[in-house]
């Protein structure tokens, strides 16, 4: 599902280089990076990407990072949240410019991916950075016409933390998207700050009864607490797909 | 990466050595028996270590270790890998 992989220069781990041809932030702490990536032939949604850097004295630190697009094409988006602490994501976030050069393999990974042949209902639930892949398969759904019923709970600690708040503000007719504030929840807002609960998803999500296929992504112990909560609530383990990203 | 990720980030170290897609051909643990794709298994690793456990028995199906001139693959962790074709 990764594309072809042929042996040589057009292998899927091949590192590419890539340049940075536009940057937008998105949060106080994130911003999106588009980049050209020569022969990186398109990508399905929820799809990632290594990232290497290369420091002068030959040091390299490779991350891993989603893909926000999905579909044709050389032309690749993605959205890095700063950890202060990082080794990586400062670098992406602070400095690298329009431009700029950037290291990286892919499209990886078949798994944790959605393609519009898929019919059934998909509940995606993101934390954080973790709307990045998810991102791509609202995109995907919405390129494609598909007419799966589609819902997101995006759950950032306020409103300005979040990642696409303009294009999830306004969701195409097949998606609807239920906000999570954990920290702090605009005024007037009915639920008190706080993070996401068994009741979210029993509210919100689509029901277990659906069987519908549920993506969960973002900061390891989210999609943790995320998975057990579905699986409580009677969603089969098969259909619940996780990506964590690492850290608490 | 003190915390661990889902065998779908082996993806790309893998790419190096296989021409499939490692995350979605699936292991028989020899520990439990539990069958499942790699990417469902959990993945503990410092930036060349990679420890892969299975999700179901935390046993450990597989560790690659990278260095600048080789890769090594433990494997005695599952019985069987199937790739799809
Ligand atoms: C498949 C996959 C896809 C990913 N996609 C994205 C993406 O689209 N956008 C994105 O911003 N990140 C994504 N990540 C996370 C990313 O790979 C890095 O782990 C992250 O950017 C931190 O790297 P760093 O070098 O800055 O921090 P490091 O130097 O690796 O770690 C610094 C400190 O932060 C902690 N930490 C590490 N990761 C996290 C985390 N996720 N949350 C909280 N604390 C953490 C560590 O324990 C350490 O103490 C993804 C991870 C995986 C496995
Ligand atoms: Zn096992």
């Amino acid at each position: 599902m990764t594309g072809t992989s042929e042996a040589g220069d057009g292998r899927i781990g091949n590192w590419k280089v890539g340049v940075v041809t536009s940057i937008r932030r998105e949060s106080a702490s994130g911003r999106s990076i588009t980049i050209d990536v020569p022969r990186w032939g398109g990508n399905i949604a929820g799809q990632h990407t290594d990232v290497r850097l290369t420091a002068a004295n030959g040091y390299t630190a490779v991350r891993s990072y989603s893909v926000a697009s999905a579909g044709a094409g050389d032309r690749i988006e993605l959205a890095v949240d700063r950890l202060p602490t990082g080794e990586v994501s400062p670098y992406l976030v602070d400095t690298l410019r329009e431009g700029d050069e950037l290291e990286l393999r892919g499209p990886l990974g078949g798994w944790f991916v959605w393609t519009p042949q898929q019919t059934e209902s998909v509940q995606l639930i993101g934390g954080g950075s973790g709307i990045v892949p998810l991102m791509a398969m609202i995109r995907s759904h919405e390129a494609s016409g598909s007419t799966a019923p589609f819902r997101l709970l995006y759950s950032v600690r306020t409103p300005l933390d979040a990642f696409f708040r303009a294009e999830l503000e306004s969701p195409s007719a097949n998606l609807e998207v239920t906000w999570i504030f954990t920290r702090g929840a605009p005024s007037g807002w009915s639920r008190p700050a706080g993070r996401i609960t068994a009741a979210d998803l029993e509210a919100h999500g689509f029901p277990a009864a659906l069987s519908p296929t549920v993506f969960v992504c973002g900061p390891t112990g989210f999609v943790e607490t995320v998975a057990s909560a579905l699986v409580a609530l009677g969603h089969e383990p098969n259909r619940v797909k996780t990506e964590r990203f690492g850290g608490a | 990466m003190t915390e661990h990720v889902d065998g779908n980030a082996l993806a790309g170290p893998l790419s190096d050595l296989f021409t499939f897609d490692p995350t979605t051909a699936s292991a028989r643990c020899a520990g439990c028996g539990d069958v499942s794709v790699l990417a469902r298994a959990m993945v503990y690793g410092e930036p060349d270590t990679f420890v892969v456990r299975c999700a179901h028995c935390d046993d450990v199906l597989m560790t690659i270790v990278q260095t600048r001139d080789r890769f090594c693959i433990e494997l005695r962790g599952m019985t069987w890998l199937k790739i799809p074709r």
